[in-house]
């Protein structure tokens, strides 16, 4: 009963996490949001899998956190070009959002008689994290925010997959996935920047 | 000594080596000697058999255990390490005169290494992630360091993530079906995540908007030959699958749409290249269409289709590879490789503007040269099936010719008092003027790679029997 609301509980938290990555403009607080995202899938997936290979999950996301922190912290600090091609308001973002949120919740129930073995919980939060996901990519294309969105992205296939999946290769390699992702990620970050700055 | 060790071990190990190495040609000469020395023990030395060299016996054990799983090459996997070890040797010894060794050796080599772990791999659904670890490995290869990554690679990078949850899902869903082969819903759930996983990953119609814009953005050579290495080796991922699955073999709406697909990239690839004002864009159409070529071999579903396909393997490396290098020796000399820039390139360098005509009619499957025989075969096992596709098919190779045509129409388009120069070094001279052999070489003799392709067929157990 704990486990189970603890783990609804852990399902807010990414809704919190992946709306807060959609909504803000500051690195900081994204990443912050990120390291929390990786935080709470840790809690589902350690429904399926034993404490240590769970733990990889969030030693990963936090590695893969810190790389882009670190990266984005020396940079200089300069405003995110507008978006040319979308609404850029909060109140958009937001009502985009609550449709993801909408289409979760609703196709939670039916893939949860597909799906048999995997708990409603863990079900909706990589549901919600996939879909997060993807909205994030369909309204930028700024190397960061992207980043950020297929890391959601993956950080959902990878929550419901390992009610799946507990193979150590494949969690070994989704792990070198995600590092590696963090890590093309800080390399394009740095390309672009003096780019940015002499522009 | 054991085959992945071989094949995956060191040309990964390999990689950082040719970082540390600051020449242009020990670079080059370092990769191409390591990988032509893969493909000759590729071709020479059996895998899993004993050997005996005076009194030393030698032999390869075909697979090694690594976190539960194993990773697999056994002597039916011999003949392509060959071909794939052999043309990575042509385009890392191509790279010292395309100026790009320091780059495309180190990375080529982590990738190649990647994308042949990911051939080996048993079960062979986790060849998914080492594929996408290998698509991340090829940023810091076509994105330069202080040059802002355009929208290409970003696309690159989001299709290419994208395709691994799917594939991995539909896996998953794969294994059910074999447990209920009844369950039609299901099957077709699975059918569809997988299509929506290899759509993403072989850049399939409209998901190839990514490649154009890529060949406008980082180095012509270095997209080549990720244009070149990802789809020789996701295909025989795709292979893999129908050979596992017999309701994916057997299912006529599947084979339909991979035909569909593989026609619709033939068709659009033919036609956005008969329009494109733009040399290197019009490189990224011909590979879109030589993706189309291969579906439509695949979705063919007999034993020549898969003939078809493994014959296709060398001339699309060789054609990329002398196409890849030609625009990539051309570059310095023009502004841009728009229409307007390249009038006249004849003049200014006609070997390069030869060899770049000629790849670009091999794929066309021009007489003599090395594409004729691949493409006179496809069409021959298309129009057995549907003389409507195959007449679709012409269509997509006739846009391919007309913007051959216009392209050689443009470069030989100068003023007459121009004169004729030579602007190409020796090694690009001597690089390209193999290639150009070559292609004719494999046109008038396309036996010649017969040996190579024999045992292709046993690294499948059900497939086109």
């Amino acid at each position: 009963m704990i486990v189970a609301v603890v783990s609804w509980l852990a399902v807010g938290l990414l809704l919190v996490t992946s709306t807060g990555l959609l909504l803000t403009r500051d690195w900081r607080w994204s990443l912050g949001l990120l390291a929390a995202q990786y935080l709470a899938m840790f809690w589902l997936v350690l429904q399926y899998w034993p404490f240590g290979m769970a733990a990889v999950k969030l030693v990963t996301g936090w590695m893969v956190s810190a790389a882009i922190g670190i990266t984005r912290l020396g940079l200089p600090e300069t405003e995110e070009p507008a978006e040319a091609a979308w609404p850029q308001g909060r109140l958009f973002r937001l009502f985009a959002a609550g449709i993801v949120v909408l289409i979760a919740a609703s196709a939670t129930p039916g893939l949860s008689s597909l799906i048999a073995n995997v708990s409603p919980p863990v079900l909706a939060g990589s549901l919600i994290l996939m879909g997060m996901g993807l909205l994030h990519l369909g309204i930028t294309g700024q190397v960061l925010r992207v980043v950020l969105g297929l890391l959601t992205v993956l950080a959902g296939f990878e929550t419901l997959y390992a009610a799946l999946e507990s193979s150590i290769l494949v969690a070994a390699l989704l792990a070198v996935v995600d590092l590696g992702l963090a890590l093309a990620g800080a390399y394009l970050l740095t390309s672009a920047a003096p780019a940015e700055e002499s522009a | 000594m054991t085959a992945p060790f071989l094949w995956i071990g060191i040309p990964i190990l390999a990689s950082p080596l040719a970082l540390i190495l600051r020449r242009e040609r020990a670079v080059t000469i370092f990769g191409g000697l390591t990988t032509a020395i893969l493909a000759l023990v590729a071709l020479f030395i059996p895998i899993d058999v004993a050997m005996l060299i005076g009194p030393l016996s030698l032999k390869i054990s075909p697979s090694v255990q690594i976190l539960g799983r194993s990773l697999s090459l056994d002597q039916a996997n011999g003949s392509l390490l060959a071909i794939l070890y052999g043309l990575a040797a042509l385009w890392f010894f191509g790279a010292e005169a395309a100026g790009a060794a320091r780059r495309l050796v180190p990375f080529g080599l982590g990738i190649l290494g990647l994308l042949v772990a990911s051939i080996a791999v048993q079960p062979f659904l986790f060849a998914a992630p080492m594929i996408q670890i290998a698509a991340l490995l090829t940023v810091p290869l076509l994105v330069q360091p202080s040059r802002a990554p355009g929208r290409g690679i970003v696309r690159f990078l989001i299709y290419q993530t994208l395709a691994m949850p799917f594939i991995l899902f539909a896996g998953w869903l794969l294994a059910g079906v074999e447990a209920s082969p009844g369950d039609l819903e299901l099957a077709v759930q699975s059918a569809a995540m997988l299509g929506l996983g290899f759509a993403f990953l072989l850049a399939v119609f409209p998901l190839y908007n990514w490649i154009p814009m890529l060949l406008e953005e980082a180095s012509p050579y270095a997209v080549g030959f990720l244009l070149w290495c990802f789809p020789a080796t996701t295909s025989f991922f795709l292979l893999g699958f129908l050979d596992r699955y017999t309701f994916l073999r057997t299912s006529p709406a599947f084979l339909t749409a991979l035909q569909t697909g593989g026609l619709l990239m033939v068709v659009t690839g033919g036609i956005w290249a008969a329009f494109q004002r733009h040399i290197g864009r019009m490189m990224g159409y011909a590979a879109v269409a030589e993706t189309g070529f291969f579906l439509v071999a695949a979705s063919l579903n007999t034993s020549a289709g898969l003939q078809t396909i493994f014959l296709q393997l060398v001339p699309r490396g060789l054609g990329m590879a002398v196409w890849a290098l030609a625009l990539t020796v051309v570059q310095p000399q023009v502004e841009g490789f728009g229409f307007s820039e390249v009038r006249g390139l004849a003049r200014r360098n006609p070997l390069a503007v030869a060899a770049l005509i000629l790849a670009h009619l091999s794929v066309v499957g021009f007489p003599l040269l090395a594409g004729f025989p691949v493409r006179l075969a496809l069409w021959e096992g298309l129009a057995r099936q549907s003389i409507g596709q195959a007449a679709w098919m012409l269509v997509g190779l006739l846009g391919l010719l007309t913007g051959a045509v216009r392209t050689l129409a443009v470069a030989v388009m100068a003023d007459e008092q121009s004169a004729w120069e030579w602007n190409a070094a020796w090694v690009q001279v001597f690089m390209l003027g193999v290639g150009i052999l070559a292609l004719f070489g494999l046109g008038l003799f396309p036996q010649v790679i017969q040996p190579f392709l024999v045992n292709l067929p046993a690294m499948f157990e059900h497939l086109g029997r």
